[in-house]
């Protein structure tokens, strides 16, 4: 080994706690990207294989019914590669052991062989055989959620009669790879089921013999999805059409795609900030190693080593602590990877969900890390590298020295000897206590950017299911009634309070963007939905035209006063222009509201009601669910305990791992750079501190006048952190928009005092490790050392 | 040998008795200190030859250290020409210049400046590495009388032990000159005795030309010649009839 090298070594072992300390802090920003590098690259790849095996179709379409011919027409639309016309109904099942309803999402298949689209995996049992009745497949999670198998029953209520149905195997589709209802937004594995079942029997119940209800279909290469969903609802709404759309309205598939994207930002933006953070340290430890070791730099010049191979010994230096860290992190960033995918496979269900470790992954890695460590040492190095020789040989020439503010203003009398010795260092040499501040505020700032998802879920929760829907539970019928069956409601036992409302299916049209939607129809006196903005605002419901999301604005490119073009889907499908009234700053969805009175006006309506929320007396509601499982017209019943047990248990127990992973990184920086701080400034001040001592300061008075400064570089930090915080914060909910959610961009007054806590607990270490040294400090040494 | 020394050195190498190693012509160094202008050479003429010990003698700021780097190849001047044997250093560039100290060049410093997370052996063997025809580590410093201290880190020695490595690490490349800016400066009376003993011993054993610069007259008497510097000029230039051996010199 050349001595350079052992060099290398040595003053590497001589610092080797803030190398390490910087070597973690990389490894945190590279382990968060290998993770959602590699975790993206597993699901996009499972996503697209899934899709292609199991034929998952690229058109959607529902209607009420239309005969089978239809389906050959709709076949020779341009473009139109594969056709499957199925029957779709979702029916209330009876679950042993479990008062409330489910509702069950009924599918048709073909018996005895397999559907040309959207392919069920059989994962379990077998495939349902031609000519045995009331066979079934049922989609795992809801199996699973219920300990039910192959050969077990269910009970539903299947056009009004109630039917036993046999489990026969276990399955799962490409087009429920994330099992959610329309209108909601996270899955319900224990109320909500598929179940595939033989196309005969399931026409037979529904009356659909010879007919369909819903299409989808697959294009050709290069075909435009545009053109066919246009010629596809021309042809299907004299049936009822209720528009068709493409895989980004498909609710599996865009839960699919808004996670890659998410995952793509997760990739860019924690580890930018938290190789930032790398960078910034790299730069202050290698500046102060160059600074120190002038004159040896000098005598290797003296020697005839040559600038480059001075500077590769620098850059040797930086390498050796980012490679090690970046091979930390990605050895780190495959665990998590594999236990993120783990996760995934619990939320998202695949056939298989490998996790696929991808070389070129961890040479990006790398080759980020090493651009990183060059970005931050390249200065630096490059000054190492450029001066002369001669001059290197005189040591740097020495600060420049003037009288504080303080002073100047008389105010030194306020502080104590020690006080000023640290106002003066402060202040004499701003830029550096800047930087450290910086450093310590980086450290604050991630903190909170690590812990802010919780502050962001938890009030997502509280305000989804707590400010804005008070109701315990919303039925929704199958079609529209009358405004009697919202008094029939109101009769049924344990029912408080009741609220109708009305949805109509709508496509909303402005120039060439559109989206399909329920507008929701709702009274002017309501307790138990409530209209609330992003702000806490109660909003009012314009007397005319819609409210739409700020969401759905966007995607319609309108603001208020335009008027959009709304096709309803259903009943006469008038044709309305509306105008947009105002606009509501909602975190989910895309949704329109109407008052009803206007939405009555234009349906030319008398109160039909689409469904109710309803407030129930807790002792009475097993006799409701009862009734509501009797009630053939109920679609369905949404629990808002269920759905927030739901969500707690999949969305927010997903999110409160991954955090805790964010938080632990969190740490790590935190205490990176404020050790780091803490021993640069020990380093620099050694002969100072070792002149005082020998001038009669106590040990505690050299100490205090060190950790004073910490003190008020960690304190002057915090706010500063909180600033760096808020914009890290507002980056990531920026990079995490997605059509269908919206991170609040909340920070709890205990995340800040968590972050100012970890951060003043990291000084106090460090302060405490600069303390020992201190105190074991060799004071004859210190004052032999030239500087 | 001093005697046979021709004074008239030119750049004929073939007219001249003993050649001439360096020779240096109206050379001056003006460094900018913020807004001050310092001359630190004023127009110096020299020649220095081939297996000479010569002492330059002069007060701190006279432009010793200045003239020193100079013809090290660690500084550059403002104007004039040094020739390095037939060479021009002058016109070398960075990278040239970078291989004339490789090749031809051994320092040594005030303040040693030696790697403090290397051993003896390493600080040596860090040049020894690079050279083209080097010493043992183990032979240079068994020359400075070190032989058992070669695992010893620089903090593990003492001043004068320390300035013997660099002695060693300067010699060990076998270089044409050997330079020495105050190498007793740092050093009590005995050991600075026992440091120039080994920079004598180098210059009669190997025949290494050897400038040493001090402030220090009593070391001007080993020398062949002693040329005193004051205000960035050469003052006076005399050449001792007879070297005094180091353990004579008196301070």
């Amino acid at each position: 080994m050349s001595p350079l090298h052992r060099k290398l070594i040595r003053d590497l072992l001589l610092m080797k706690g803030q190398a390490i300390a910087i070597s973690l802090v990389i490894a945190s920003g590279i382990a968060v990207f290998v993770m959602a590098v590699s975790t993206h690259a597993a699901l996009d790849m499972t996503r697209q294989a899934y899709y292609d095996r199991y034929r998952f179709a690229e058109v959607f379409a529902s209607l009420k019914r239309a005969p089978l011919p239809l389906a050959d027409r709709i076949a020779q639309i341009p473009g139109v590669a594969q056709v499957e016309p199925r029957v779709v109904m979702d029916v209330t099942l009876d679950i042993e052991g479990m008062s409330e309803p489910a509702v069950g999402r009924m599918i048709s298949i073909p018996a005895g062989r397999r559907p040309l689209l959207n392919d069920v995996y059989l994962k379990a049992g077998r495939y349902l055989e031609p000519y045995r009745s009331n066979e079934v497949l049922v989609s795992e999670t809801f199996l699973n959620a219920h300990g039910l198998k192959p050969g077990d029953t269910i009970k539903a209520v299947i056009n009004g009669r109630r039917q036993t149905l046999t489990i026969v195997g276990v399955a799962l589709s490409p087009e429920y790879v994330l099992q959610i209802r329309t209108g909601e937004i996270i899955p319900d594995e224990k109320r909500f089921a598929i179940i595939w079942m033989d196309e005969r029997e399931l026409a037979a119940a529904f009356d659909m013999e010879g007919a369909f209800n819903n299409i989808t279909l697959t294009m050709l290469r290069g075909a435009s999805e545009r053109e066919i969903t246009t010629q596809l609802d021309r042809l299907i709404e004299p049936y009822g059409g209720a528009g068709s759309h493409g895989r980004n309205e498909q609710l599996s598939a865009r839960f699919l795609s808004d996670e890659l994207k998410q995952l793509r930002a997760s990739a860019i933006v924690s580890p930018s900030i938290f190789l930032s953070v790398a960078v910034f340290l790299l730069h202050v430890v290698i500046s102060r190693v160059i600074g120190t070791q002038r004159e040896q730099i000098a005598a290797l010049k003296a020697f005839g080593y040559s600038h480059v191979e001075v500077g590769v010994h620098y850059m040797q230096f930086v390498m050796v602590i980012t490679t090690v860290g970046a091979a930390i992190g990605i050895v780190l960033g495959v665990w998590l990877g594999k236990a993120v995918t783990g996760l995934y496979a619990q939320f998202y269900h695949f056939p298989e969900f490998l996790y696929h470790f991808d070389l070129r992954i961890v040479l990006l890695a790398l080759g980020i890390s090493v651009l990183a460590a060059l970005v931050g040492t390249f200065g630096a190095v490059r000054q190492a590298v450029l001066l002369p020789p001669a001059e290197a040989m005189r040591p740097a020439p020495p600060a420049q020295f003037r009288e504080t503010l303080i002073e100047r203003l008389g105010w030194s009398r306020l502080f104590s000897s020690s006080g000023r010795m640290i106002l003066r260092e402060l202040e004499r040499r701003p830029f550096k206590a800047i930087m450290s501040t910086i450093g310590i505020a980086f450290a604050v700032a991630v903190l909170i950017l690590g812990r802010f998802g919780v502050d962001a879920l938890g009030y997502m929760m509280t305000f989804q299911y707590f400010i804005t829907q008070r109701q315990d539970l919303s039925v929704t019928f199958v079609e529209p009634l009358s405004a009697d069956a919202g008094f029939a409601l109101q009769q049924l036992p344990g029912v408080l309070r009741s609220e109708t409302f009305r949805a109509v299916p709508a496509k909303l049209r402005y120039e060439h963007h559109y989206r399909n939607v329920a507008i929701l129809g709702l009274n002017e006196e309501r307790e138990l939905l409530r209209l609330i903005d992003a702000r806490e605002n109660q909003a009012k419901l314009p007397p005319n035209g819609l409210m739409l999301s700020d969401k759905l604005a966007e995607v319609l490119h309108v603001n208020v006063g335009d008027t959009l073009t709304v096709e309803v889907l259903e009943g006469e499908r008038p044709i309305w222009q509306v105008p947009v009234t105002a606009l509501i700053y909602e975190f989910a969805g895309t949704n329109a509201y109407m008052s009803r009175q206007a939405l009555d006006r234009l349906l030319r309506e008398q109160g039909s009601i689409s469904g109710a929320y309803l407030r129930v007396d807790g002792n009475m509601i097993d006799t409701l669910y009862h009734q509501l499982k009797e009630t053939p017209r109920v679609a369905a019943v949404t629990l808002k305990d269920a759905a927030l047990e739901g969500f707690r248990n999949t969305v927010a127990e997903n999110q409160y791992k991954m955090q805790a992973f964010n938080i632990m990184f969190a740490c790590i920086i935190a205490f990176g750079v404020v050790y780091n701080t803490a021993r640069i400034s020990l380093s620099e001040r050694s002969r100072e501190m070792g002149t005082l001592r020998v001038i009669g300061f106590t040990r505690t008075e050299v100490s205090t006048i060190l950790l004073g400064e910490l003190a008020v570089l960690t304190l002057a930090a915090i706010p500063l952190g909180y600033g760096i915080g808020y914009a890290f914060a507002l980056t990531m909910v920026q990079a995490f928009e997605s059509e269908m959610f919206r991170i609040p961009l909340v920070i709890s007054s205990e995340t800040v005092a968590f972050a100012a806590g970890v951060t003043m607990t990291a000084s106090v270490i460090s302060g405490l490790i600069v303390r020992r040294r201190i105190d074991e400090m060799d004071l004859v040494a210190v004052l032999k050392q030239k500087e | 040998m001093s005697s046979s020394l021709n004074p008239a050195c030119s750049a004929d190498a073939a007219t001249a008795q003993i050649p001439c190693v360096f020779a240096a012509e109206n050379v001056t160094k003006t460094y900018e200190m913020g807004e001050v202008e310092v001359q630190a050479l004023r127009g110096i003429d020299l020649q220095l030859f081939e297996g000479e010990f010569v002492v330059l003698l002069g007060p701190s700021g006279s432009g010793k250290s200045t003239l020193l780097n100079i013809l090290g190849g660690l500084d550059t001047p403002s104007s004039g020409i040094v020739r390095f044997r037939d060479r021009e250093l002058t016109a070398f560039d960075d990278a040239a210049l970078t291989r004339y100290r490789r090749d031809h060049v051994g320092f040594v410093f005030q303040f040693y400046n030696l790697i403090p997370s290397l051993t003896a052996r390493e600080n040596v063997a860090l040049v020894t590495e690079i050279a083209r025809d080097p010493m043992e580590p183990g032979e240079a410093l068994k020359l400075v009388g070190l032989a058992d201290r070669m695992d010893h880190f620089p903090a593990q020695l003492s001043g004068g032990e320390q300035q013997r490595v660099a002695i060693a690490r300067a010699v060990a490349k076998q270089p044409d000159v050997l330079l020495c800016d105050e190498p007793t400066g740092a050093l009590d009376v005995h050991t600075g005795v026992v440091v120039l003993e080994v920079i004598d011993q180098i210059n009669r054993e190997l025949g290494t030309t050897t400038a040493v610069i001090t402030h220090n007259a009593a070391i001007s008497d080993m020398a062949h010649r002693v040329i005193t510097m004051k205000d960035g000029r050469i003052g006076t230039m005399h050449t001792n009839e007879q070297r005094a051996r180091p353990s004579e010199l008196q301070w």
